[in-house]
C-alpha cells in the first residue's frame, strides 16, 4: 500500500504523530476491559472453571460492570495517610505506562513524494534515535508510583510492597537492559523502527538472491532477532518484563496472601482502577518493545501470500496479544517465587549469563565485520526499484 | 533567545541551593542528595558549554561524573546504613565519635 | 520560540523543586522534589541536543540512584516528619545568605554572564553531537582521551560495590 505525500493540500507524513497517537491511546483503552476478560476466561480454561458468564454473552460484559462498580464505590483515605503524594502515586504510575508506548513502532508506512520518490516512514508517536533508552527511562520512573504509594498509605504492608518493588525492579532492569543491548548491538541503532527493519533480512547468512525461496524467507520468522541473537535474550527479556510488570510469579510487591495486596491495599474505588489501568498498560508495552526487539515487530511470519494480506499493525497487535497470552498462562501455571530466589534468580543467574551471552555477541559480531548499522544508511529518500526489494508487503501487492 | 550564558547561570543557582541544603540539613541523606544536586549543576554547565564551543567532550564528562556519582552513592548510602545499625541515629551532630 | 518557552518553564520549575528540596523536612518529599529537579535537567539537554546524555541521566539518577535513596529512607524508617529534628538556630539564616554571597560572587567573577561566541560554529553543527552514535564512536576512538577514563570507570563501579557490600553486611 503506497499513500500520495499530499491529500487535498495536507501533508500527510507530518499527521503521522497525532494519527499514531489517537490510534494508539484509543486502542489501549478499548482493549483494556477486553484483556481482563481474556484473562479471567484464559485462567478459568487452564484451572478447569467456568469463568466469568453472567454478565452479558460469554461474561463479555464483565470488565465493564468491575468498572461501574469501582466508579460508584466508596474513596476511602487512611487517617495517617501523606495525602498529596497518597493521591499523587496513581496518577504517575499511569502517566509513566502510558508514555512509555510513544516509541513503539506501529507500522512501515511507505509514501510517494511529490517528485515521484517513494519514502517510508514509521507509523509511531516519536521517531527518536534514543527510542529503547527511553523506554527503559520511563519504565524506571514506574518504580516511584509504587513505591510511594505503599510510603504514603502508612501501613506496614504497604510499606513492605514498597520496600521490595523498589529492589526488585532495580534488579530486573539489569537484566533487561542486557538483553536489550544484545539487540541494539546487532541492529547498530537505538532506534526501534529501524530495529525492526533490521530484522527484515534473509536469516542464516543466506547469500542474498531473487530465488523464491529467497522471497520467502526474507523478514520471516527465521531471521527475527528472538533467533538472530541466539535465542537466550528474548528468555533473559521475557523473564525481566514480567518482573518489571509486577506480575505473577513475580507479583511479590503486591503478594495477596502475605502482603494483603501490598503497595495498593489502602486503595479503594477509582485510585485502585487506575492501579489497575497502569499493569496492564505496562503489560501491552513490554509485550510491544518484546515484539519490536526479538520478534520482527510489524513483518509477517513469512513473506507468502496469506501473511502479507494482513496489513503490518495487524501484525504488531497479534504479536502483542501473543505476549499477554503468555504473561496470563505463566499465571495460571507457577505459584510465587520466595523473595531470596527472586534475588537469586535475578542476581546470580540472569545477570552473569546476560554478561556472558553479551560477551560472546560482542566476539560474534567482531567477527562478522563491522555492523552494517542501521545509522550508516543515509537518511534520503528510497527509489522506486530498491522498495520493490526492502518491503515485502509492496512485493505482495503488486 | 536562550544563550549559554543562561543555561550557566540556572546552574550556578541549582549549585548554590545545593551548597545551602549541605550547609542547613542535618540529616546526612539529605546532604547526600544535596551533594547530587550540585554534582548535576556541574554537568549541566558542562553540556551547555559542550554545545557552546561545538565539542562533543562535555558530554563525555557527564558521562564520567554520572558513573562516579553512582559510586559514590551506593558506598555512602552503604555507610549511612551501618551508621544507623551501631548508633539507632543518623543525624549528623550525634555522631561525633572522632571527636575527643 | 518553544524553546525559550520551554527553557523558562523548565528553568522555573527546576529551581522552586530544588529549593523545595531543601526547605522540607521530610526526606521522601525531599527526595521527590529532588526526582523533579532531575527530570528538568534531563529534559535541559533535550533542549541542549544531548538525548543520549538525557536519557541517562533519567536512566541513572531518576531510576536508580533517587530509588536507592528512598530504599534507604524507606528501611531507616525516616519518612517521617520529626523522625530527625532540624537544629533550630541563627545556622539556616548565616548558611542562606553565605550561599547567596557565594552566588553573587560567582555571578560576577565574570566569564559566566558574557561567554566569547566561537568563530565558525553554527547552531546546525550541533545536532549530531549527543546521539548514541556520536557518543560512542568519540568514546571508543584510540586517539581521543576518552577510553582509559572508560576503563578505569570499570573499576571505580566495581569496586564501589564490593565496598558498598561490605558496608552493608551485618557481619563478616
Amino acid at each position: 500500500m503506497i499513500f500520495p505525500e499530499f491529500v487535498g493540500g495536507v501533508h500527510l507524513p507530518s499527521l503521522i504523530p497525532y494519527i499514531a497517537l489517537a490510534g494508539m491511546v484509543g486502542f489501549i483503552l478499548t482493549i483494556l476491559p477486553g484483556l481482563i476478560w481474556i484473562e479471567r476466561v484464559v485462567i478459568a480454561l487452564m484451572q478447569d472453571r467456568s469463568g466469568p458468564n453472567r454478565v452479558g454473552p460469554r461474561g463479555l460484559l464483565q470488565s465493564t460492570a468491575d468498572v461501574v462498580k469501582l466508579f460508584f464505590k466508596e474513596d476511602m483515605i487512611p487517617q495517617s495517610a501523606d495525602i498529596k503524594i497518597y493521591y499523587l502515586a496513581p496518577f504517575l504510575t499511569v502517566m509513566c505506562a502510558f508514555s512509555a508506548g510513544a516509541v513503539l513502532p506501529l507500522q512501515t508506512l511507505t509514501f510517494r513524494l511529490a517528485n515521484g520518490d517513494l519514502q517510508t516512514f514509521p507509523l509511531t508517536v516519536g521517531d527518536v534515535n534514543i527510542g529503547v533508552l527511553y523506554i527503559l527511562a520511563i519504565s524506571s520512573l514506574q518504580v516511584y508510583g509504587i513505591v510511594l504509594a505503599g510510603w504514603s498509605s502508612n501501613n506496614k504492608y504497604s510499606l513492605l510492597g514498597g520496600l521490595r518493588a523498589s529492589a526488585q525492579l532495580i534488579s530486573y532492569e539489569l537484566s533487561m537492559g542486557l538483553a536489550i543491548l544484545c539487540v541494539v548491538m546487532f541492529a547498530g541503532t537505538c532506534q526501534l523502527d529501524k530495529i525492526v527493519d533490521a530484522q527484515s533480512g534473509l536469516p542464516f547468512g543466506i547469500p542474498d538472491g531473487h530465488t523464491f525461496i529467497h522471497e520467502i524467507f526474507k523478514g520471516s520468522i527465521f531471521s527475527w532477532f528472538w533467533l538472530g541473537t541466539g535465542i537466550v535474550p528474548v528468555i533473559i527479556y521475557t523473564i525481566a518484563m514480567i518482573a518489571e510488570t509486577n506480575r505473577s510469579p513475580f507479583d511479590l510487591p503486591e503478594a495477596e496472601s502475605e502482603l494483603i495486596a501490598g503497595f495498593h491495599t489502602e486503595y479503594s474505588s477509582m485510585k485502585f482502577a487506575m492501579f489497575f489501568t497502569a499493569e496492564y498498560v505496562s503489560m501491552l508495552i513490554v509485550s510491544g518493545l518484546n515484539a519490536a526487539l526479538f520478534w520482527g515487530g510489524s513483518l509477517p511470519p513469512l513473506n507468502v501470500l496469506p501473511f502479507t494480506l494482513i496489513p503490518g499493525f495487524l501484525w504488531f497487535i497479534i504479536k502483542v496479544m501473543g505476549g499477554i497470552f503468555f504473561f496470563t498462562w505463566l499465571r495460571a501455571t507457577y505459584p510465587r517465587l520466595r523473595y531470596d530466589a527472586l534475588m537469586n534468580l535475578g542476581w546470580k543467574r540472569m545477570l552473569p549469563l546476560g554478561l556472558v551471552w553479551l560477551f560472546l555477541l560482542a566476539v560474534v559480531s567482531l567477527g562478522r565485520g563491522p555492523a552494517k548499522s542501521a545509522d550508516n544508511i543515509p537518511e534520503k529518500p528510497v527509489t522506486a526499484s530498491q522498495q520493490v526489494q526492502t518491503n515485502p508487503n509492496a512485493v505482495a501487492h503488486r | 533567545m536562550i544563550t549559554t550564558s543562561h543555561y550557566l547561570v540556572l546552574s550556578a543557582i541549582l549549585f548554590t541551593i545545593g551548597v545551602i541544603g549541605v550547609l542547613v540539613k542535618r540529616n546526612p541523606i539529605v546532604i547526600f542528595m544535596c551533594v547530587e544536586l550540585m554534582l548535576n549543576a556541574a554537568n549541566l554547565s558542562f553540556i551547555a558549554l559542550g554545545r557552546h564551543f561545538g565539542q562533543v567532550n562535555g558530554q563525555m564528562y557527564v558521562i564520567f561524573a554520572l558513573a562516579v556519582a553512582a559510586a559514590e552513592v551506593s558506598v555512602g548510602l552503604g555507610i549511612i546504613v551501618a551508621i544507623f545499625r551501631s548508633k539507632e541515629t543518623i543525624n549528623v551532630d550525634e555522631v561525633n565519635l572522632m571527636k575527643s | 520560540m518553544a524553546t525559550v518557552i520551554a527553557f523558562w518553564v523548565l528553568a522555573i520549575l527546576s529551581v522552586v523543586a530544588s529549593i523545595a528540596m531543601v526547605v522540607t523536612k521530610n526526606p521522601v518529599r525531599s527526595a521527590l522534589a529532588l526526582v523533579g529537579t532531575f527530570i528538568c535537567v534531563a529534559a535541559f539537554y533535550i533542549l541542549l541536543s544531548a538525548q543520549f546524555i538525557a536519557a541517562v541521566q533519567v536512566i541513572v539518577y531518576a531510576g536508580a540512584i533517587m530509588v536507592l535513596f528512598l530504599f534507604v529512607i524507606m528501611l531507616l524508617n525516616l519518612g517521617s516528619p520529626g523522625a530527625l529534628r532540624e537544629r533550630g538556630s541563627l545556622q539556616p539564616i548565616i548558611a542562606t545568605g553565605l550561599g547567596i554571597c557565594f552566588l553573587i560572587a560567582l555571578l560576577l567573577s565574570g566569564s559566566l554572564l558574557s561567554l566569547p561566541l566561537p568563530a565558525g560554529v553554527r547552531p546546525a553543527e550541533y545536532e549530531p553531537l549527543g546521539t548514541v552514535r556520536a557518543i560512542g564512536i568519540n568514546l571508543y576512538d584510540p586517539n581521543q582521551p576518552w577510553l582509559f577514563p572508560f576503563e578505569a570507570t570499570s573499576i571505580l563501579l566495581l569496586v564501589a560495590v564490593i565496598g558498598a557490600i561490605i558496608m552493608a553486611k551485618r557481619k563478616v
